[in-house]
């Protein structure tokens, strides 16, 4: 844990340095595609002042300068499965971003989907001493907090302060400087699996580039996607990507929930690759051109040839009706959806005086899924698209960039996380000294 | 039936860069090296290219030989040409002479005028004593010259020369007879002790008539020379009290020393004044002067 405070408290501080230089990059790694945004920082210290425990930097006027997408290699389940691939397709994005915007970054903060998101509620609360609440007692309070037991082979990608408590006062979004006896706070903790958190790093590391911050991608577009309002009174992103579908719920603009199904848009191409035994190249045209949710009458008329290089005249003249490809699409993509509705479920979702559900993603973009979800998630679900950002081109404002556009978010307006208070001095200090004697024993 | 497709069909190369062309890309994006390569390089090696094409001698001459006509054709412009010559302040006997001794070829470019060597070349010149010369507009060299007066004429080693009143030599003499006025000095030397000789002569007044000339003996002191081989020795230090002593003696009521027969008069020690008489009576005063030439106690 310690160790991981302290990588994360090492991307801030380059984040910081990036934030001076004003150009950092924006790295998706997805299980279909890697986009990569470049983004300009002009006038620094001009953004709106955040509900949250202050903002980190409040540099809001960004710009994108370059773009580019590529098609993603090595990643299974937003996780990286074959570090060379990866890299060399990170590479391409950076390079065609770098070429686009004609500067050279070093920075880059990168967002997947997989690594199986756990959520945690902690809580922690201390007694004042001092007659109002400084930045040291919330850096205690939230040290107080009781940590679970994660896992040894587990990180924690975020630790926000979802809620603060002085004395009976609840609901406080920033209670420094207020008077009170007991502060307690309330805390969302994600972990991720470390395995894919290094092997980003090193990927990343191989590509000359800094890391200077991570984020999950169900977070990300949570931000980018769901609209203010939506955010304050609750709502779930359903993030549906390639290879996973990222959960995430917004209460009081804070990330309360965070999940991920291990199911995307790339199941669906399979499936229809099976199904229809055609490429996978072919299947993904047949999804993308002619697929569906909701078969109607005119579906069964309506023929596709699925077309086909393979030689064979008989195998590539085949046609096969549109009510069959839905067919074979439909059971998926309820199942994605039953699966969502489960976490939801589990994350008590009902409770919330919010119900909207926003779906975005790629996989987002298949007509007639608003239908479809409606009948399994409930009424309040509609399709979001990301926000609009200044610079970006038409073809990156598609719902498949909704974890872009909020990580360009995350990075202009980052979210305090725990990390960003420092700690409390006795906890250093126990902590350099344990170091020492470990040091020792390791060398006599 | 086989389609025709797989013709065109080719392996896609991935896209992904090399890590060498990656990284050369990012350096390439680095805003100092592409400054230094664009910018700073294409500029050191022109002018390295420059310098070694400049290097070649012949390139050097021809470079220097246009830079030479460029130059040339400037200052022989119209403006720049100075045509003649004026020379004010002399009389035109100097005139001459300076036109001699100036050899210069009108028109030429006054960028070629050395104005300061033609101004010591004119006060080379032993009648000239100051000289300014400068370009007029209109193309005109003018020299202002200021003569030497002569003050003197002295009989020296090369004849009779006239010297002002510095002893600087003004020209020569051909004759005594042209300059009457001058007073005469001779001897060697004399010429550096001018201002001394005017003095005497200023002071030797009353006897002005009689004065033949000065004569500097063994270049140290004076010897006035009066008519009838008369002479007055002057001493080294002092010359100008002793000629005073001589002339009072002169003057003096029934003295007049000078009238009698006397050859010498020595002042060269102050205080023991020495009178040589006559050796004969040749130049008996009383023979062509009877008035002046009786001793009147006598």
């Amino acid at each position: 844990m310690n160790d991981f405070y302290e990588h994360q408290r090492a991307m801030r501080a380059m984040r910081k340095a990036a934030m001076q230089r004003g150009v950092i990059a924006i790295l998706d790694i997805g299980t279909s595609k890697i986009a990569c945004l470049i983004l300009r920082f002009d006038g620094a210290h001009m953004g709106r002042e955040s509900d949250g425990v202050g903002a980190l930097a409040g540099q809001a006027r960004f710009r994108v300068i370059g773009a580019s997408t590529t098609r993603s290699r090595g990643v299974r389940f937003g996780e990286v499965e074959a570090i060379r691939e990866t890299e060399r397709a990170i590479r391409t994005a950076v390079q065609a971003a770098q070429k686009m915007a004609e500067v050279r970054v070093d920075h880059v903060i990168a967002t997947f989907s997989g690594a199986r998101p756990r959520s945690y509620g902690l809580a922690g609360a201390v007694t004042l001493q001092t007659d109002f609440v400084t930045d040291a007692n919330v850096a205690e309070a939230l040290s107080a907090c009781d940590l679970p037991d994660y896992g040894p082979d587990r990180d924690v990608l975020h630790a926000q302060p979802v809620n603060f408590a002085l004395d009976h006062r609840s609901g406080l979004g920033d209670p420094r400087g207020q008077i009170g006896n007991r502060l307690s706070v309330d805390m969302h903790m994600l972990t991720v699996d470390s395995a894919v958190i290094q092997n980003i790093i090193f990927c990343i590391k191989r590509c000359d580039l800094e890391l200077a911050g991570l984020a999950s991608s169900a977070y990300t577009s949570g931000i980018s996607s769901l609209v203010e309002d939506e955010q304050e009174l609750g709502a779930a992103c359903l993030d549906l990507g390639g290879g996973s579908t990222g959960i995430s719920v917004f209460l009081k603009k804070h990330m309360i929930y965070a999940e991920s199904v291990r199911l995307g848009g790339d199941h669906i191409t399979r499936d229809i690759s099976q199904g229809l035994r055609v490429d996978h190249a072919t299947a993904e045209r047949l999804k993308t051109f002619h697929g569906g949710t909701l078969a109607t009458g005119v579906d069964d008329r309506e023929m596709i040839e699925i077309g086909g290089d393979s030689g064979d005249w008989d195998r590539d003249r085949r046609t096969v009706s549109r009510a069959e490809l839905i067919g074979i699409i439909r059971p998926r993509v309820e199942e994605i959806l039953e699966e969502a509705r489960q976490a939801l479920d589990a994350a008590g979702f009902e409770h919330l005086p919010g119900q909207q559900i926003v779906l975005t993603g790629g996989a987002s973009q298949l007509p007639g899924l608003s239908e479809t979800a409606a009948r399994i998630l409930g009424q309040g679900v509609r399709l979001g698209r990301p926000l609009r950002v200044h610079g970006l081109p038409q073809a990156a404002t598609g719902p498949g960039f909704s974890s872009c556009v909020g990580l360009c978010l995350f990075a202009a307006h980052p979210q305090d996380e725990w990390w960003d208070f420092e700690v409390p001095a006795h906890r250093t200090s126990a902590r350099a000294f344990r170091r020492a004697i470990k040091w020792f024993k390791d060398n006599w | 039936m086989r389609p025709l497709a797989f013709l065109h069909r080719r392996a896609r190369p991935d896209p992904a860069p090399s890590r060498l062309s990656y990284r050369l890309h990012r350096l390439w994006l680095t805003p100092r090296f592409r400054l230094g390569v664009r910018v700073i390089l294409p500029c050191v090696l022109t002018c390295l290219a420059g310098l070694h094409y400049l290097s070649q001698p012949q390139v050097a001459e021809a470079v220097l030989a246009y830079a030479a006509d460029v130059r040339r054709q400037i200052e022989e412009r119209p403006e720049f040409m100075v045509k003649l010559m004026a020379i004010d302040g002399g009389t035109e006997e100097l005139s001459q002479d300076l036109r001699e001794v100036l050899p210069i070829d009108f028109p030429v470019s006054s960028f070629d005028l050395d104005l300061e060597e033609i101004r010591q070349a004119v006060e080379q010149l032993d009648v000239v004593e100051s000289a300014q010369v400068r370009i007029r507009p209109g193309g005109v060299l003018q020299v202002d010259v200021t003569e030497r007066t002569p003050a003197v004429v002295w009989r020296g080693p090369q004849g009779l020369e006239l010297l002002d009143a510095t002893g600087r030599r003004v020209a020569p003499l051909v004759s005594r007879g042209t300059e009457p006025d001058l007073p005469l000095i001779l001897g060697t030397g004399a010429d550096a002790a001018v201002p001394e000789a005017l003095e005497l002569m200023a002071i030797s007044g009353p006897i002005a008539g009689r004065v033949r000339g000065i004569v500097r003996i063994g270049e140290r002191r004076w010897d006035l020379v009066l008519d009838r081989d008369q002479r007055i020795l002057l001493p080294e230090q002092a010359p100008v009290p002793a000629l005073e002593r001589v002339i009072a003696l002169d003057q003096a009521p029934r003295l007049d020393l000078l009238s009698r027969r006397i050859s010498v008069v020595d002042m060269r020690l102050a205080e023991r004044p020495t009178v040589r008489l006559a050796p004969d009576n040749s130049y008996f005063l009383g023979d062509t002067d009877p008035q002046n030439g009786t001793l009147p106690n006598e």
